[in-house]
């Protein structure tokens, strides 16, 4: 866990005595992130420096190897498409990323601040320590005095700025008449220093200086490492979504301009060149191909598109070239209309109480009780206002919520940072609670379960002489179907026929001429045979039938085994699909999943992920299109892979950075630990309490056993949070 | 007991120097790149002069 947020513009001394803010403002100068997957030691770090440094037009080259990126300043005109290449070529792996999406962790004002007040409580703890040992090892009279003065005038200024995020969460709290976690802290904190400056004022024996500072210490410790531990998320989720740079190329009077997609308006001509994603919906004007909606629709069976067709943004061109006039833009395109689904879903999952909340219910008001008994008491026995002040502020001191405080962040942070390295990137502060509750799973099948890339079935069916001509025409395209066809076709050994005057036509296929005869590769009825439901390429080799290559999707790595695994750990696995009956039928039978759900909408999917949560079931969903966004944002908890869309990602708790799918049965089994070393936390520290509030209200804790309880109590509650790593 | 009048302001103020250089650390991205920066030394890059 040694991640840090913010991109380093200057991470040395040198750089930041150069004027690197006037660069920003200069119009001459550009800057772009790479993002570098490839990179782990001192000689890439060197190598890629070097290498862009020496490219013309950079002005300056930086790595950050702790969040794989490059940042780089350079001329206008440079784009980071040009500067790809050059790393490639020296065996470094990289992705442009866009800057604005990384805006938000640019400048981590938060995380720093927290970590100054850190500091702050930190030195002051130690300092006001130093003398308060002194005093308990019976330093008397005018020394004592003197030391508490001098603890006094370190703690009032240190408290003022390190407590500050506790002051503004307690006085947030009581404005509206609750009361949270924050509220009995600032109670003890005030109360404490308010007698122990009395009792200094009156040369007492007692005062709680350094509880104060410790204790702001140690609340401070688990509120930054709650912070670290979903600002690395938050950082990771970003890059995913700064990886899809959205650029599309405007045709205007023939030339052909690269543009934010942002910049788009209704009524502009625009290129998606094969493969490249539609960057807003509208209607195709020229051109022919073929578009995956896999992504929206779940489908798995490209779609045949020709001038006239609507498109929406997010479908994928397959084959050839298509020029489309933008009908909808921004905001108002098919894939954002989606997000309105997705925000009412969620409101049902806020309505979750963490369990540091449920523990905060209790104990503040517990706390508050417990301390104004204990001042009633000893006021009506002894009528001795000074002495029960001091008992109070003891009592509040020892109860006060150290372990408590660190108890939630400590689990969390050990439990995030394990499955980190598993590839999992716990995005929401409560998901692993969820996420151990769960009992029910449901999963998409197209990109989920799948991998979204086709596999031949019947490759054996077929004569010699057919493969050889398929092959042929396959090699020549870049369609999913001919790329698996000829992968295929190559592993088995066969060698392409002499077929001439090879084509493509886009959406169709591709024909050419073998032995005076055409023969043609592609959709069934541009070859004259029937279209059944099954992906299929029909080859039509000029002599008898068509005939056709079945594929199937092929599985993502580790899907079976994760639904092997959840299905031993005893929960329900479902699969909803919006794909067709067969193929669904054919993939669950594989899995051994025995209830599915073919040709769902969107809709369908959330409705029975409600219908279930409605039985008292707790879902996991596990999706990544457009089409599963809603239902994700529907379960109690959702996971959705790296590949996913931006919204289906944005919907769900946890991402999976990597192919794998086994690692999901391992997070729930983790998060089925963490829960439970939460709730230890919780015992150890009530332990703590037990024994400490007696005394203390018993009018016998002193600062020592005070400070002895809150320290003791914290530590065990970390050590016991690092036994999950 | 005098002593103390020099020993308590000199260990304030030497614990103030260790914060106020953690500030400037922290004020100039120094905790940034961790993992790179520790590698870095192993460069000899630079061994002669500073970068410029």
């Amino acid at each position: 866990m040694t991640a840090q947020l913010r991109p380093s513009l200057a991470a040395c001394p040198a750089c930041v005595a150069a004027p690197h803010d006037s660069a920003e403002q200069a119009p001459t100068e550009a800057r772009l992130a790479l993002s570098l997957p490839g990179i782990h030691c001192q000689a890439c770090i060197s190598a890629v420096e070097r290498e862009l440094s020496a490219h013309p037009g950079i002005h300056s080259a930086r790595v950050n190897l702790t969040l794989k990126r490059a940042l780089i300043e350079a001329e206008p005109d440079l784009r980071a498409a040009d500067l790809i290449p050059v790393l490639e070529s020296i065996g470094y792996e990289a992705h442009e990323l866009d800057l604005a999406a990384l805006a938000a962790t640019q400048n981590d004002k938060a995380g720093r601040d927290l970590l100054m007040r850190l500091a702050v409580a930190f030195f002051a703890s130690m300092n006001v320590m130093l003398l308060s040992v002194s005093v308990w090892s019976g330093a008397s009279d005018a020394t004592r005095d003197m030391f508490h003065w001098i603890s006094a005038a370190i703690t009032f200024p240190a408290i003022i700025f390190a407590a500050q995020p506790f002051f503004a969460n307690a006085w947030t709290a009581l404005r509206v008449g609750r009361l949270n976690m924050d509220v009995p802290i600032v109670l003890a904190l005030v109360l404490a220093l308010a007698t122990s400056l009395w009792e200094t004022s009156l040369s007492g024996e007692h005062a709680y200086f350094d509880a104060a500072l410790t204790l702001t210490f140690f609340l401070l410790a688990g509120r930054y490492l709650d912070y670290r531990t979903r600002a690395v998320a938050r950082s990771a989720a970003e890059e995913l979504a700064a990886l899809e740079v959205p650029r599309a190329i405007r045709l205007l009077d023939g030339d052909e301009y690269e543009v934010p997609v942002a910049d788009l308006a209704i009524g502009d001509l625009i290129l998606v060149r094969p493969g490249g994603r539609m960057p807003v919906d509208g209607e195709i004007i020229e051109g022919r191909s073929e578009l995956d909606r896999s992504l929206l629709t779940g489908e798995t069976l490209p779609v045949f598109a020709e001038p006239g067709l609507a498109v929406s943004a997010g479908e994928v061109n397959l084959t050839g070239p298509l020029t489309i006039r933008a009908t909808a833009v921004g905001e108002d395109t098919s894939l954002h209309r989606m997000t309105d689904l997705v925000a009412i879903a969620e409101s049902g999952r806020s309505r979750y109480t963490s369990l540091a909340d449920s523990a905060a219910k209790l104990y503040a008001p517990g706390v508050h009780i417990l301390s104004a008994l204990a001042f009633a008491g000893w006021y009506l026995y002894t009528f001795d206002l000074r002495m029960a002040l001091n008992i109070a502020a003891a009592v509040l001191i020892i109860t006060c919520p150290c372990a408590l405080g660190l108890a939630v962040p400590a689990v969390t942070t050990a439990a995030s940072g394990r499955l980190f390295k598993r590839g999992m990137l716990i995005k929401h502060a409560t998901a692993l609670e969820r996420l151990a509750e769960v009992d029910t799973v449901v999963f998409d099948k197209t990109g989920t379960l799948t991998a979204g890339a086709p596999q031949v079935t019947n490759l054996g069916d077929h004569a010699r002489g057919d493969l050889e001509i398929a092959l042929a025409l396959a090699e020549g395209s870049s369609h999913p179907l001919s790329v698996a066809l000829t992968r295929a076709a190559r592993t088995a050994g066969v060698k392409p026929a002499g077929v001439q005057d090879i084509t493509e036509v886009p959406g169709y296929g591709a024909e050419g001429l073998f032995r005076g005869q055409r023969v043609r590769l592609g959709r069934a009825a541009w070859v004259g045979a029937e279209q059944d439901s099954q992906t299929a390429a029909w080859l039509d080799s000029g002599s008898g039938e068509a005939q056709a290559f079945l594929f199937t999707d092929a599985l993502r790595p580790g899907a079976a085994e994760a639904v092997q695994a959840l299905k031993d750990a005893g929960k329900d696995v479902l699969l909803i699909s919006g794909d067709s009956t067969g193929a669904v039928e054919d993939l669950a039978g594989r899995l051994g999943i025995a209830k599915w759900v073919a040709e769902a909408l969107p809709a369908d999917k959330s409705a029975r992920v409600q219908m279930l949560t409605e039985q008292g079931k707790k879902v996991l969903m596990v999706g990544d299109g457009l089409n599963d966004t809603a239902a994700l944002a529907a379960a109690h908890v959702s996971i959705s892979p790296a590949s996913a869309l931006d919204a289906a990602r944005v919907a769900s708790d946890i991402v999976l950075l990597g192919q794998d799918l086994s690692p999901i049965a391992e997070a729930c089994a983790v998060a089925q630990k963490a829960t439970r070393r939460i709730r230890e936390n919780f015992r150890i520290a009530t332990l703590y309490n037990v024994i400490a509030v007696p005394l203390a209200i018993a009018g016998l804790a002193t600062p020592l056993i005070a400070a002895l309880a809150m320290s003791t109590s914290s530590i065990t509650v970390s050590l016991n949070a690092l036994r999950l790593r | 007991m005098s002593v103390l009048a020099y020993l308590i302001p000199i260990s304030l103020i030497l614990g103030s120097v260790g914060l106020a250089a953690f500030f400037y650390t922290l004020r100039s991205n120094q905790y940034d790149d961790p993992e790179g920066d520790s590698r870095r030394i192993l460069s000899d890059e630079w061994d002669d002069k500073p970068k410029p």
